[in-house]
């Protein structure tokens, strides 16, 4: 055997090593948590990393799963060595090709990162939903338990693939296998060349299609032969588990890694036995060596192979001890009864029974029982209640684990305090960071650090969370001298080691509940070690002097910027982390720490490896131990996660949620149909931003710009009589409004939310007025928050208080009109900066009231509708939008499925309005069908006439009345909106978007295009620019943005327009209003900047600018109804292109990476960038050219 | 005619060197400034800020995409290797070797003394026959003593000649206390040669946004007398190299910093303005002076007309400003 080469990586690395090494093929698609396989694989491609057989695979990125399924098909029948990487909804969209893969016998393997399927809700974390619902499609299905397995059985299934023809699900937990790292042995190229044999490769490759030796496969059959045709693939499933077992006998001779298909491991004499699949085995595994220990007879058996079962292989496995079965599914199959392993095992028993099989003196109790569903924990607590169960008189079936359920009482009930042996051979570490600090990327280098340069073991999982700007990383660390088998989050009392990486976080999270008693508490604080006791919440003082932790202080902030690092902690963290928590010598990890960062910058950034070097040492330096009084004093306590008078469902789940404590939240406390409350972004006060913009009103013009890009919502305007703020607050800043459309003695307050700002900055930046004796002086002006805090929370809760102006008095078509719309978009989670918000948020201004959204998945369903809370919210009169998200590929659909149910029940309510003429009144019926509703006026109105209505209904109590009232509300003119970002309108949406737009129905799709799929980690789309490097296009986007606009302007009925707001808002706003006023189909493409592009978003308007200026997005309107007028419905509303292109580009790190990596390439596509500007601006010019008459420009004044 | 002047140790075939500009980026100016005639080439600088911004946006990108979210742990991929300003730099610098016979004088243009110094070494290995240190600083720091702004010059000298042996040359800003004594302490501290002076880009107001503009005006003969002075000044009283920079634009201009004592002049506006082809008249020019004037080489009229070789020494100092102003006729008398 060679040496063996250690690496410390991922399940998806682990996945893809060995897929990249072993295809030519490789068609994908971007989805959680299987992405990272697919973009390492592209990016190896890239390089020209090359298969065992010396070719570079192909990897070609598709629209969506199912083309990547079909694309997968086709190459498989021309005899391709060809793989995929897929999850939960893409392995869905596969499923009709996997059918025809396996019914036409073709050697694949397609590797799955096992995901929840959206139900109620989307989850993207881990359970088998979605391989259980590719069960019955042919493939055979192979689950792996740990990242060792996972590099393994991808190569095992491989061979095993080529030999018995049947193809296969490799699967593995998501995020939990998929995204832990840990220490494996590398499989090396020989073992590969081994474990496949050339001989089947070319028996793979000539049952291609070829006109040299042409075939027909794909046929159509009818009756008479389809069931026979359908029964010929028998034998190659019953030879299948024997090929699988000798490919794993093959590879253990080659590795010393034993696998078996239905592996036990516990006492001989088991009488209690658990059956699962996935890395809950790793768990069980360690409890079932906890218990043995003690003495019990119980026992794990892992089952690898679910598809084909050999059940006689199956049973054969169990001890004959076996009394006690438990039967554990990380699915659910609603209404069945029970799961399908727990199905499949119970007929393996009944067919052993039935065939008179003796292995079991009894016929062993067996119960089934869900875990873990969406990543919920499985830990030996649980496990060990399961055993408990199964040793009771009645044990449960159907049961579930991990969970309180209040509702059906199917609930284990587990200790939470049994902790198994294994946990007292590791160190454990758990560190709290911000998304941003660097502590994720800092922990990754550790474990590198301890698992390839010592013989130790490491393994690293890391909790995200759903937010954007602010998010909080938990990071869970352990090390030791034995390969780690425990596949769950550190608990309570079980980290020698926690750090805490932002103060702020320290009366968030009670982070001191995991540290163990006696290990070490490591805070980075701008407090000295002499001040720093006091400013902890008292249950941080308790919790240190009970467990009698040694706690030390860095001013880390303080130690980066004096090395020249500014604001980046994690060198500094790191090197604290390997000074006091002991986990190597501290002169050795620190020598190691900067070996890292030698081969990290090595030769290209000698200046960063002194300035970490520097960090390094002064590190250790400021690294400080607090002495420990031995009393708490502190008065602080944890705050409260929503404020005490929140409504009881904000307060009980929603709270709870925000708290971390949403484990304990029982079954009957959720929604049974997964409907939430609107404006729950508002109770979670942030606190995200040191500063804030600080409203100088006596220089402020009210131009009202500053709502306008506020992503977040924070900044907002209001107009009201000066009498009603008499009483105001004595900080509360208002001045008569500037502007004769307003009523005498009004004023204006612009109020920042202080708790709910990000600092992006882009409200300063934009503000146009500077002060006269001091230029740097704007109206608005970034200011530290601490000051201020208490008097401008008291200021928010007064503006929030004070009336909004009548809509119907409101004047729409100008900015700062328009900014007077109560935002009900408001706190999202997504970036500081985020590019998007701002048109979501606009159009809640504009029409928020009667808007129904729906919503594609990506970034704006995730800061839409992630839980625990949502930024849409509800108007002072409870309107508000409606909001829901169906899928990524169908949302065009969904949102025309709203519009045409809409316009169904209007013709019912107009129908009954008529029919009901005489009792409601001629005047109120006539009135209430012919409303004018185009303006808010209007529609104010013929609100005004439902709640008439309403009334005269409710004394008429007929069916028809109640018919009526149940239907009314669909007489005010609603607005449907369909929304997502490019990913969904170009790739995997655009048939949908086509169609609709092709319905000519009065819908507005509205595409955040941020030229890349954000949500999942900027990858290619149809919208990526070319030359732009994105995933999947590692060497640069060889083709041009697909012109979608164009596309929707060939059917020459749909209103179209290209949308800048940094460019130019008042083009943003008229464009919004006429869109949403035209009477067919409307399509705003808005163009949106990501930090995908990268870019820093405090440039977010800037680069927007100059964008525009670059002629890389035009800014124009198509709208139809000029053709009525004898216009030319295109205008072109941006000006001739005044930069070059280059200029734009230069300015963007999507382009600049590959002038760095590959210049001659990075200007040829620049240069061919260039040219599409110029014809592209000459087909729109010419387009808008030939109108009657000149097309006006939007109202140039509001500029 | 014998136009061969001594710059830095290296013999130049006359005293016409182009200097740092956006003309060495592209080879083919650069040899036509060989075939019109220059001596030498300085070549564009590398920059501190840039080399050190470069490195902070790649190492960002390398090594921070962070962002705390499950879906996406970065948003763009990683570069397996790429191509920083050093490198092109470099590739230049060696390609320029290759293609001139002029000897190429690389420029490094940086304030602080920390790890972008070392990069000299590499521009040594690539072939450079000289370095000049472009100290771009403008004391902004009231604080900031001269003695503080001096030691800063010399603390550069010192690191950069830890890495190189070869020739080095100071291009230095006119806004020293004692410039003379600036130059003599670089002198003793092992500097090669000086350059004389630095133009300080400056900032403007734009009118209109009320926004502080960096706006790039070329030089013009008028500023090419306050070089001349010190020149003249220090001629004969140190013995490293000087060369006259900023505001040269004709024969005449040379002349007068070679009779002052330069042993070079460089060359950058007139060359933007007019191109390469301008040294040739440049040249000539020299050339039919000397030969009226009756001058065998620039060896021998360097420094003839210098302070301490001239006949009124005083009017390199003050007494030539009130006689200037003396002469200065007053409007409407």
């Amino acid at each position: 055997m060679a040496k063996r080469q250690m690496s410390t990586i991922d399940g998806n690395e682990a996945a893809a090593y060995i897929a990249h090494k072993t295809h030519e093929v490789i068609a994908i698609y971007p989805i959680t948590p299987s992405s990272a396989m697919g973009e390492q694989a592209d990016e190896w491609s890239a390089r020209g990393r090359k298969n065992i057989w010396g070719t570079v695979p192909e990897v070609i990125e598709m629209q969506s799963e199912a083309g990547a399924a079909g694309t997968v098909h086709g190459a498989l029948q021309k005899g391709a060595l060809t793989t995929t990487f897929t999850s939960s909804q893409g392995l869905l969209l596969m499923i009709p090709n996997m059918y025809k893969i396996a019914g036409e016998l073709t050697s694949t393997v397609f590797h799955v990162a096992a995901r929840a399927i959206a139900a109620q809700g989307l989850s993207i974390f881990g359970d088998h939903a979605d391989v259980m619902a590719a069960r019955t499609t042919g493939f055979a299905m192979l689950a792996s338990n740990s990242v060792q397995e996972v590099m393994d059985q991808a190569l095992i299934t491989q061979a095993a693939t080529l030999e018995g023809r049947v193809p296969f699900i490799h699967f593995f937990d998501g995020f939990r296998t998929s995204h832990e790292m840990a220490k494996v042995e590398m499989v090396d190229d020989d073992c590969i060349r081994a474990m496949l044999d050339p001989e089947l490769i070319r028996a793979h490759r000539s049952r291609g299609l070829s006109p040299e030796h042409p075939v027909l496969r794909g046929t159509s059959q009818n009756p008479d032969v389809y069931f026979q045709g359908r029964e010929t693939v028998n034998p190659y499933y019953e030879k299948l588990p024997d090929i699988v077992q000798r490919a794993m006998d093959r590879f253990a001779k080659l590795t010393g890694r034993q696998y078996h298909l239905y592996q036990y491991h516990g006492a001989e004499d088991a009488e209690q036995v658990l059956i699962l699949m996935g890395s809950g085995v790793e768990t069980v595994a360690e409890t079932v060596d906890h218990l043995c220990a003690r003495g019990e007879k119980v026992g794990v058996l892992a089952v690898r192979l679910f598809r084909p079962l050999d059940s006689q292989r199956l049973v054969a496995a169990l001890p004959t001890s076996t009394q006690h079965i438990a039967v554990l599914d990380r699915s659910k199959e609603p209404g069945a009864n029970g799961e399908a392993l727990y199905k499949d095992i119970m007929t393996a028993f009944g067919e052993h029974l039935s065939n008179s099989g003796k292995r079991f003196p009894a016929f062993p109790r067996i119960i089934g029982g869900r875990y873990g569903l969406g990543s919920k924990e499985f830990t030996p607590a649980m496990i060990k209640g399961i055993f408990d169960e199964l040793r009771s008189k009645h044990p449960r079936n159907g049961f579930t684990v991990g969970i309180i359920d209040d509702l059906t009482a199917n609930s284990l009930d587990w200790d939470p305090e049994f902790r198994t042996d294994a946990t007292d051979n590791l160190m454990c570490a758990v560190f709290f960071g911000l998304g941003s600090d660097g502590t994720v990327s800092a922990n990754k280098n550790s474990i590198k650090i301890i698992g390839e340069d010592t013989d130790a073991y490491a393994q690293g999982y890391f909790v995200y969370d759903s937010k954007k700007a602010g998010a909080v990383t938990i990071s869970h660390l352990r090390f030791g001298s034995h390969p780690i088998r425990s596949s769950y989050l550190i608990g309570s009392h079980e980290a020698q080691f926690v750090a805490c990486h932002q103060e702020i976080f320290l009366d968030r999270f009670e982070m001191l509940d995991e540290a163990a008693p006696d290990g070490v508490f490591l805070l980075n604080s701008t407090h000295s070690a002499d001040t720093v006791w006091d400013s902890l919440p008292r249950t941080v003082q308790q919790n240190i002097i009970t467990k009698k932790l040694r706690f030390y202080t860095i001013d880390a902030y303080q130690v980066a910027a004096d090395s020249g690092m500014g604001r980046r902690i994690n060198t500094v963290m790191q090197t604290c982390f390997f000074a006091i928590s002991g986990v190597l010598p501290a002169d050795e990890a620190i020598a190691e720490i900067k070996r890292a960062v030698e081969s990290s910058y090595g030769k290209k950034g000698r200046r960063l490896v002194e300035m970490n070097f520097k960090a390094i040492d002064a590190a250790v330096e400021h690294l400080h131990q607090v002495t420990v009084p031995e009393q708490s004093s502190s008065r602080s306590e944890i705050r409260l996660p929503v404020a005490a008078d929140a409504p009881d469902f904000v307060r009980q789940v929603t709270g709870e949620m925000i708290a971390g404590r949403g484990n304990a939240l029982p079954v009957s406390k959720l929604p049974a149909d997964g409907t939430y409350p609107l404006g729950t972004a508002a109770y979670e006060k942030r606190g995200l931003s040191l500063q804030i913009p600080v409203w100088e009103e006596d220089l402020c013009i009210h131009c009202g710009k500053c709502p306008f890009v506020c992503p977040h919502g924070v900044i907002r305007s209001k107009v009201f009589p000066a009498e009603l703020v008499e009483n105001a607050p004595p900080g509360f800043k208002h001045v008569p409004v500037k502007g004769k459309e307003f009523p005498p003695g009004m004023h204006i307050s612009y109020q920042v939310a202080p708790e709910d700002c990000t600092g992006c900055n882009l409200c300063v930046e934009i503000c146009p007025v500077r002060d006269k004796s001091e230029s740097k002086r704007k109206a608005l002006n970034m200011r530290p928050i601490e000051p201020i805090l208490k008097t401008e929370r008291e200021n928010w809760d007064y503006f929030l208080s004070l009336p909004e102006y009548p809509r119907e008095d409101v004047r729409w078509n100008t900015i700062k009109g328009s900014m007077l719309g109560e935002t009900l978009f408001e706190f999202s989670g997504a970036c500081s900066g985020c590019g998007e918000t701002p048109y979501i948020k606009l159009a809640t201004q504009l029409f928020g009231d009667r808007m129904i959204v729906a919503n594609a998945t990506g970034c704006s369903s995730i800061y839409g509708g992630n839980l625990p809370t949502t930024p849409y919210a509800a108007n002072q009169e409870g309107r508000g939008p409606a909001w829901s998200n169906s899928l990524f590929e169908d949302n065009a659909e969904f949102g025309l499925g709203f519009r045409v149910a809409l316009d169904e029940q209007q013709a019912y309510a107009r129908d009954l309005v008529g029919r009901l003429r005489a009792d409601i009144g001629e005047n109120l019926a006539t009135t209430l069908l012919d409303a004018e509703q185009s303006e808010e006026a209007g529609i104010h109105e013929q609100r005004q006439r439902i709640v008439e209505l309403k009334k005269s209904l409710a004394k008429l109590d007929t069916e028809e009345t109640r018919e009526l009232n149940n239907v009314a509300d669909a007489l005010v003119r609603q607005s449907i909106w369909i929304m997502g970002g490019d990913g969904w309108a170009y790739d995997i949406g655009f048939g949908g978007v086509d169609h609709v737009l092709a319905s000519g129905r009065d819908v507005n799709i509205l595409v955040l295009d941020t030229e890349v799929y954000s949500n999942t980690g900027g990858q290619m789309s149809k919208a990526t620019p070319r030359g732009a490097v994105a995933k999947f296009a590692a060497g640069g986007k060889r083709g041009g943005k697909k012109d979608l606009a164009m596309i929707a302007m060939a059917y020459e009925n749909v209103y179209v327009a290209n949308v800048a707001f940094g460019a130019k808002d008042i083009h943003t706003l008229r464009t919004f209003r006429e869109a949403e006023a035209y009477p067919g189909t409307s399509l705003i493409i808005a163009y949106s900047p990501c930090i995908a592009q990268g870019i820093d978003l405090t440039r977010n308007l800037k680069q927007q600018e100059l964008a525009v200026q670059s002629g890389h997005w035009s800014l124009f309107r198509y709208d139809p109804r000029l053709r009525e007028k004898g216009k030319n419905p295109l205008q072109l509303d941006s000006k001739k292109p005044k930069i070059p292109f280059k200029d734009f580009a230069k300015t963007e790190m999507r382009y600049g990476i590959l002038a760095r990596a590959n210049p001659q390439a990075s200007n040829m596509l620049l240069e061919a960038a260039q040219s599409e500007v110029n014809q592209r601006y000459q087909r729109y010019t010419q387009l808008a050219a030939n109108a009657p008459e000149k097309p006006e420009t939007p109202a140039k004044n509001q500029e | 005619m014998d136009l061969r002047t001594h710059y830095l140790g290296l013999e130049l075939k006359n005293p016409l060197v182009p200097s740092s500009s956006p003309l060495s980026r592209d080879l083919d100016s650069a040899k036509k400034l060989e075939d019109a005639g220059a001596a030498a080439l300085v070549m564009y600088s590398l920059f501190e800020e840039e080399i050190s911004a470069e490195g902070e946006a790649l190492d960002h990108l390398q090594n921070h995409q962070d962002l705390g979210h499950g879906e996406a742990s970065s948003f763009l991929p990683a570069m397996d290797d790429y191509r920083t300003g050093l490198d092109s730099y470099l590739e230049q610098l060696t390609a320029l070797k290759a293609s001139l016979e002029i000897p190429v004088i690389a420029s490094l243009n940086g304030i602080s003394p920390s790890g972008w110094v070392e990069n000299a070494k590499e521009l040594e290995a690539a072939g450079a026959d000289a370095l000049e240190l472009n100290v771009y600083y403008v004391a902004a720091h009231i604080e900031e003593t001269a003695a503080d702004v001096e030691a800063r010059y010399l603390q550069l000298l010192s690191q950069l000649q830890e890495q190189v042996i070869l020739p080095i040359t100071l291009k230095l800003s006119p806004q020293f206390s004692s410039v003379g004594n600036m130059v003599r302490m670089l002198e003793t501290n092992g500097a090669d040669g000086v350059v004389l002076f630095n133009r300080f880009y400056q900032p403007s107001i734009d009118l209109d946004t009320l926004e502080v503009t960096r706006d790039l005006h070329l030089s013009t003969p008028a500023e090419s007398l306050l070089a001349m002075r010190w020149i003249a000044i220090l001629h004969g009283r140190v013995k490293l190299s000087l060369a006259a920079t900023g505001g040269v634009h004709s024969g005449a201009d040379a002349l007068r910093m070679l009779l002052a004592g330069a042993d070079v002049t460089y060359l950058c506006s007139v060359l933007l303005k007019n191109g390469p082809e301008h040294i040739k008249g440049m040249l000539t020019e020299v050339e039919e002076w000397m030969e009226a004037k009756e001058y065998d080489s620039v060896e021998q009229l360097k420094g003839s007309v210098s302070q301490k070789n001239s006949p009124d020494p005083a009017a390199f100092e003050r007494a030539n400003y009130i006689e200037i102003l003396n002469s200065y006729p007053v409007p409407g008398a």
